[in-house]
């Protein structure tokens, strides 16, 4: 194709759209190139956004008349599962439902369709329905462009940025970055369960607008390394089971059945009782955490958000890492095109940058989180197990004396776990985290 | 040349259903696509433009959101699009839409070139009608050929049209004056993959909307008061409810000792006549 | 030539297509007689072409009480501005309250431009006609959105009242020459301006192109069916009984099958006495192009398949094991 562009990105995804918005914005001729019918629609993740990361880009954008969120979090919970009960910390907070607001609940199509309209108001060009095949290099390896499936489809600009998922086969093709290995990968299906605003508010004990968070981890999956969430949306409940993929692969179970496993579970179970499924998603999460992020920059191209496997294993917090870097990406491809040097040498800033922001330094503190969880069978099944049957133990009332029931449990943990072991998962867990 | 191309857009139809208390269908979560058939009339006219040159426009009556089924087209690579749309124009039947469409062609006349030829679908999937293209040609006086499957010669000088039609026994190769409306079948091309250029201009194109004023509508022949046909009641057929299953070893048996006993079957099996 | 300021009686148009009659004109004389009944008016018909004056007793003996006929040489061959202009012209001149048109090919094409003329209401492809019984109104009632939702349909201004039907949806009467009506001819020549669309020539489809469409038995086989050897069943069974093997759209997809022999909503609608549904699950655009056969024997393996909400009769197991059987069943029966 004749016409060239400075900016081409991979991707109508978070990451894609946060880089046009500060290109366009910037005054670069950019196009985004989206494989799917619309922004959003090859999308799907858990469902919070933070209000913060958006406003850098879309500035008070919660006192526009028609933004599309679903429900301000007043409400954060951390669950504990095993098969038929459920420890629950939370903390709840007026605050967060004033403004500025802090993490929202969203529909993604929704959500990326209004993001993408910033983007095209900025002056963005949005092409969907394409599907990027090629990287195009010129003779000394610099990308200059990419080429799509459709007729006269090369494009060329000055700079690429890649912002096409956990997958993107385009990048690996390319060279540009390895193939993902099953075990740094998680697969988690996710539910929208629809049962009416009234009776979100009711079932959660939240004000209209307000809204909970879950995070779930637990025996939910059999002996994989499970954890699941439950969001609450304006009128429906996302509820989502994951777990490394590379166990998905050996365990029997199929990703549908640990759903209607966790829908019935008695902690689950009241929350979506009777609703109607308006949708069924499955998707890869990048779990690897730290050690399999690629190099993040080349000649004449970036790397962001999925596609360079930036995920907070521990918060899951994909979205939020996705739109940071995209916006960093933008913000480099405009000083790299101004100043006329999108070489591999002017790119390292972007690098840089990533790895001095939150992004980075997240992503290094949880360096070994994905793989703590994979490695440590019992936090999902002799753990959860132990502490259902510890609760159980100190709040029936059986008549026995406190003592006893010590001794129970005590006789218990040394039973199923014992010191050691506890000693030494706590003490992993730890130094993740620390 | 001028060829100009009427589309609508219209519901994915395997998806439409009724809301059982309103008694209003359910368009919500249903999908909007072009209507195949003109689609195809698309196609047709872009392959005539590659031929004897010229130009295509393509005009549609619809809400707003009737936008991206024009885009299609642009992107396909015709030359212009125009939306016609007025609230005024919400609930036509036929006689309305062939009313405002006539219109519609008669300002494109004027505004840019003289329409030689229409083509369009030869019905929309929703109403399944196939009235409103005849309808257009009778307001506008143009020669009218139905169930086209193919264009043999063109010629402005001479105002001469030859097309194929198909009819159920056989093509039929037909002569007719320009300008003329054809309604073209479906599957008769394969409608082109949209070039990346295309696409981009499609997105830039800023498509002019066409208001009943615009078009001098006259606000008696428009819309709902401009259609004699109204609907009373909607409803959704009752489920039919099938013959006995049989599931046996004697199930062949059995199922023929049922069908033995219906005249139909006789008649047409055993040639027996039918009272 | 009555100078009437009412609009009145049901006027059924009686198509001449390759030198006779259509079918659905005699079908819609039936209707037209139940309608006219309710409303104690009366029942009419038109036919146009050259040489209809043989056909008016036909139209006569299944219930026109009146025909109009406008015979002529120039309407030898069907032109839709000829035949659109003497239409209008009789319905101006003797002013029908009801015109029922068969939505053939030349119906389809005919009412259109018809309705738009005489600025009157045309509800198309109707399955069910009938009066109401408050504003005696014809009442429509029509397939939309691929047969998912009925309407039903009436003409709130304008005149004639129109609906066309397609053939063997309604059922046609008995004729009875014993009947006496009224013959009209009406004279409207052919103004030679009006000639601009001229039938250069006809191609004829290959001898022995099947038309499905006019078949009595029809065997039909879809996905559960999907080989060539299976089909070879089927065209056995289909043979014995005299009829033609036919498919849904996947198979004639899959090449099993020729295009004219696909069922269905992209492909043709049928009718015939017998339909025989082999590993056909039913999808509803399947089903449009068949529901209406007589008799529908359908084999399917699973029970919930919706093919057996319109069958007949329903053996709910492998064709494979269920045609051989089949064939030997009916040699017996038939022998």
């Amino acid at each position: 194709m004749e016409e060239k562009f400075d900016l081409i990105i991979v991707g109508a995804g978070p990451a894609g759209i946060s880089s046009a918005i500060v290109a366009a914005m910037g005054g670069l001729k950019v196009i985004v190139i989206e494989r799917g019918e619309f922004p959003g629609s090859k999308s799907v993740f858990g469902g919070v956004v933070y209000a913060s990361e958006i406003a850098k880009l879309v500035p008070e954008f919660w006192n526009e008349k028609r933004i599309p969120i679903e429900r301000r979090i007043t409400d954060s919970r951390l669950v504990y599962m095993n098969d038929n009960g459920a420890l629950q910390v939370g903390y709840k907070t007026g605050k967060f439902a004033e403004d500025p607001p802090n993490v929202l609940s969203v529909h993604r199509a929704k959500f990326d369709r209004w993001f993408a309209k910033k983007a095209q108001e900025a002056g963005a060009l949005i092409i969907c329905n394409t599907c990027v095949e090629e990287v195009l290099r010129d003779n000394t390896g610099r990308v200059t462009g990419v080429r799509t499936g459709r007729p006269d489809g090369d494009v060329f600009g000055k700079m690429v940025i890649f912002a096409d998922g956990i997958q993107s086969p385009l990048t690996v093709r390319a060279g540009i970055r390895p193939e993902v290995k099953p075990e740094n990968v998680a697969l988690s299906v996710k539910e929208n369960i629809q049962i009416g605003e009234e009776e979100v508010n009711k079932r959660f004990s939240v004000k209209p607008g307000e809204g909970v968070t879950f995070e779930m981890l637990g025996s939910m999956a059999d002996d994989m390394d499970g954890v699941a969430i439950m969001y609450t949306n304006k009128d429906t409940v996302s509820l989502g089971v994951g777990a490394n993929l590379k166990q998905w692969m050996v365990n029997k179970n199929t990703p549908y059945e640990l759903m209607d496993r966790l829908k019935e579970h008695p902690f689950v179970k009241p929350f979506v009782e009777g609703g109607t499924l308006k949708e069924y998603t499955a998707h890869w999460l990048p779990e690897g955490g730290w050690d399999t992020i690629p190099k993040l920059y080349g000649d004449g191209y970036l790397l962001t958000g999925d596609t360079a496997m930036l995920f907070n294993t521990l918060h899951r917090e994909g979205t939020n890492l996705a739109q940071a870097t995209g916006r960093m990406a933008g913000e480099m491809a405009l000083e790299a095109i101004g100043k006329g040097d999108t070489s591999e040498k002017a790119l390292k800033a972007y690098n840089t940058r990533v790895m001095k922001s939150f992004v980075g330094k997240d992503m290094k503190k949880y360096k070994g989180f994905g793989h703590f969880l994979f490695k440590n069978k019992d936090l999902f099944s002799i753990l959860p197990e132990f502490v259902g049957e510890t609760c159980e133990e100190m709040l029936r009332v059986d008549g026995a004396s406190k003592r006893e029931k010590q001794a129970r449990i005590k006789k218990n943990f040394g039973r199923k776990i014992g010191l050691m072991k506890l000693l030494k998962i706590g003490w992993k867990g730890w130094r993740i985290v620390r | 040349m001028h060829i100009a191309v009427l589309i609508k857009q219209v519901p994915d139809t395997q998806e439409v259903k009724i809301d059982p208390e309103k008694n209003t269908i359910v368009r919500a979560g249903v999908e909007s696509i072009i209507n195949p058939f003109d689609l195809n009339a698309t196609e047709m006219a872009l392959q005539l433009r590659e031929r004897y040159g010229g130009e295509v426009s393509v005009l549609t009556m619809g809400p707003p959101q009737a936008e991206s089924a024009l885009k299609e087209t642009l992107s396909m690579g015709v030359d212009r699009v125009y939306l016609i749309s007025d609230k005024k124009f919400a609930a036509a039947d036929t006689l309305a839409t062939s009313y405002t469409l006539a219109r519609s062609i008669e300002k494109l006349s004027k505004e840019t070139n003289p329409v030689d030829l229409i083509i369009c679908g030869k019905q929309a999937v929703d109403g399944d009608t196939a009235q409103t293209g005849p309808g257009i040609a009778s307001r506008l006086d143009y020669d009218q050929i139905t169930y086209v499957v193919d264009v043999d010669e063109l010629e402005l000088k001479s105002k001469k049209l030859v097309v194929k039609r198909r009819l159920a026994k056989g093509v039929e190769v037909v002569q007719a004056q320009l300008p003329a409306l054809i309604t073209v079948e479906k599957d008769i091309n394969e409608p082109r993959y949209a070039s990346l250029p295309g696409l981009i201009k499609a997105e830039r194109y800023e498509i002019p909307s066409w208001s009943a004023d615009f078009i001098e509508a006259n606000p008696d022949h428009i819309g709902f008061k401009g259609s004699p046909t109204w609907v009373k009641r909607i409803f959704t057929p009752p489920p039919p409810e099938g013959g006995p299953l049989f599931d046996d070893d004697k199930a062949v048996e059995k199922a023929l000792d049922l069908v033995f006993e219906n005249k139909h079957f006789r008649e047409a099996v055993l040639g027996q006549e039918a009272e | 030539m009555a100078d009437k300021k009412e609009w009145l009686d049901v006027l059924v148009y009686i198509e001449i297509s390759d030198g006779k009659p259509q079918e659905v004109g005699w079908e819609l004389l039936g209707q037209a007689t139940r309608l006219a009944g309710k409303l104690n008016q009366k029942v009419k018909a038109l036919i146009i072409g050259n040489g209809a004056s043989k056909f008016a007793e036909e139209a006569v003996s299944y219930g026109a009480e009146t025909v109009y006929v406008v015979d002529d040489l120039a309407y030898e061959t069907y032109v839709t501005r000829t035949y659109c202009n003497a239409f209008c012209k009789v319905v101006n001149d003797y002013k029908p309250k009801i015109v029922l048109i068969g939505a053939t090919p030349l119906g389809r094409d005919l009412s259109g431009a018809v309705a738009t003329n005489l600025q009157a209401g045309l509800t198309a492809d109707c399955t069910g006609l009938d009066i109401d019984e408050k504003t005696h109104k014809l009442l429509s009632t029509r397939p939309t959105f691929g047969g998912n939702i009925m309407a039903t349909i009436f003409c709130q201004k304008g005149q004639p009242e129109m609906s066309t039907v397609r053939p063997k949806v309604m059922k046609k009467g008995k004729p009875d020459t014993s009947r006496k009506g009224e013959i009209v001819n009406v004279d409207i020549p052919v103004d030679p301006k009006d000639l601009t669309v001229k039938v250069l020539e006809f191609i004829p489809d290959k001898a022995g192109t099947v038309e499905i469409e006019h078949a009595k038995i029809i065997v039909a086989g879809g996905k559960g069916v999907n080989s060539p050897e299976g089909f070879e069943q089927l065209k056995k069974l289909a043979d014995l009984l005299g009829g033609e093997v036919a498919g849904s759209r996947p198979m004639i997809e899959a090449g099993l099958l020729p295009q004219e022999r696909q069922v269905g909503q992209t492909g043709k609608t049928v009718c015939p006495r017998v339909f025989i549904a082999v590993g056909i699950s039913g999808a509803i655009q399947h089903l449009v192009g068949m529901q209406n056969s007589d008799v529908i024997i359908s084999i399917n393996s699973d029970p919930e398949a919706a093919i057996f909400q319109v069958s007949t009769v329903g053996i709910v197991k492998r064709w494979q094991e269920v045609v051989p059987n089949l064939i030997q069943e009916l040699e017996r029966r038939l022998n």
